[in-house]
């Protein structure tokens, strides 16, 4: 599952593809990657300011219009009517993450009026003095919240997903945080997808091997070809994983 | 008459449908209007949410009959996911009666532990290999669609199932009745395999 930043409607991170014209335009790296057999896609936005992110549900319709994979749109949604325009302009999931912190009711509220299936509470975890703790504001801002608790709170409130970022290993490339991960996929009956230090292929069976997650996501190692997508799953099938050729 | 028409009817976008069909070179029209439903060659009935809501939205608009007089006049229909379910005569979900297009009920998935429920993802669909839906698919090693639901199909007769799944159980996860089709899965987010079946209802 690629995930692809957008900052005023555009990818950044760095994307190192020579088959596009234009490497920041988030539309067509999507689609380069729905075409490649990525099985789902989340688009995070990092716009700063809200008067930007209105540019969102622009993008948002042009993805949907391209793109015959599912996608998650997530970044600064705060509100039910965040969640309704983006939905209406074709997204099939949003995710919460900081404002669910914040306000632990807006995940039931948007269960309640969307469906749990398409609300995903994502979670920045870091490990802080023996303790895995939620950390908001993109990884900044620590949180009086342990990993298991919040993903168990945010379960029984109605999400759908967990997306588990490790901060400990996003960047490192030294592989996802089987450990956690597997603590949470086995507790709790709503899907984990792992996220944060994938490094090379290897990694990703690791993280599936024992069912430890049910999906996993990474940005510039595909952004930079250094694992091609297909070649991934063809890998992960031969690794006894049940992937979509 | 339209050629295909996707039925707008308050539940869900329907964007994602209209490009994909725009992309096998197959242009559609989204409307609400009984007069342009009642025109169309072909018609696609999406939906994603609540059973009775969308019965009562599409008799609000007066299209619950319209439907059934083109699909009576023999033009082929496909219902995608909510679609699918309101071919049935009645739905755990919901009070309204469906339908009635295809023999069936639909019920709400009991599903031993680890399986989740919503059934979310992407999974293995084995069709019947005689059904227009399919034709092609035989090039792959299997088809894999993407699913999002809670509730699932049950045909009255076993001959209108056109495609199973395993979740718990082995549901139904395409129907047919004559020129009358539904899919569980979203066939206009399941890649390459969503378009070919696309392209098949096009080419109907």
């Amino acid at each position: 599952m690629p995930c692809l930043d957008i900052k005023d409607g555009r990818t950044v991170k760095g994307v190192n593809f020579v088959n596009l014209t234009d490497a920041g335009d988030p539309v067509e790296l999507a689609a380069l990657y729905a075409q490649t057999g990525a099985d789902e896609l989340v688009f995070l936005d990092i716009t700063a300011t809200v008067e930007k992110r209105k540019t969102l549900a622009d993008l948002v319709r042009r993805i949907a219009r391209e793109i015959n994979i599912p996608f998650t749109v997530g970044g600064g949604i705060g509100s039910a009517a965040d969640v309704s325009l983006l939905l209406n302009a074709g997204a099939d999931k949003i995710s919460v993450n900081s404002s669910a912190v914040k306000n632990p009711d807006l995940v039931n509220q948007l269960a309640r009026e969307f469906g749990s299936q398409c609300v995903v509470v994502a979670i920045d975890s870091r490990h802080v003095a023996g303790h895995d703790v939620v950390h908001t504001h993109g990884g900044r801002t620590p949180t009086p919240l342990r990993t298991q608790a919040w993903a168990k709170e945010v379960e029984d409130r109605g999400a759908g997903e967990i997306l588990l970022t490790s901060m400990d290993h996003d960047g490192t490339k030294n592989g996802f945080a089987k450990t956690l991960t597997a603590q949470l996929t086995h507790s709790l009956g709503i899907p984990v997808i792992a996220s944060g230090g994938a490094g090379h292929q290897g990694h990703f069976a690791e993280i599936f091997a024992d069912d430890d997650a049910d999906a996993a996501l990474a940005a510039s190692i595909f952004h930079f070809r250094e694992v091609d997508i297909r070649d991934l799953k063809q890998y992960l099938r031969q690794q006894g994983v049940v992937v979509r050729l | 008459m339209t050629s295909i028409v996707i039925i707008d009817y308050g539940m869900g976008n329907l964007g994602s449908i209209q490009n994909m069909l725009k992309k096998i070179g197959q242009p559609a029209v989204i409307a609400s209007e009984p007069t342009v439903v009642s025109q169309a060659a072909k018609l696609i009935l999406p939906g994603v949410g609540a059973f009775d809501h969308a019965m009562a939205n599409l008799a609000q608009r007066g299209l619950t009959e319209v439907i059934q007089q083109r699909v009576a006049k023999g033009r082929p229909l496909l219902g995608i996911c909510l679609g699918m379910q309101l071919l049935a005569h009645r739905s755990d979900e919901g009070t309204l009666p469906g339908l009635g297009l295809v023999p069936g009920q639909v019920v709400k998935f009991s599903v031993p532990a680890p399986l989740k429920i919503p059934h979310m993802g992407w999974n293995v669909v084995q069709y019947q290999a005689n059904s227009p839906l399919f034709r092609g698919f035989a090039n792959w090693d299997e088809a894999r669609f993407y699913f999002v639901h809670s509730y699932y199909y049950q045909c009255h007769d076993p001959g209108h199932v056109a495609a199973t799944t395993w979740y718990g159980t082995h549901f139904a996860s395409a129907v047919q009745n004559g020129l009358v089709f539904g899919t569980q899965f979203h066939p206009e987010k399941s890649h390459k395999f969503g378009l070919l079946l696309l392209r098949n209802f096009a080419q109907l």
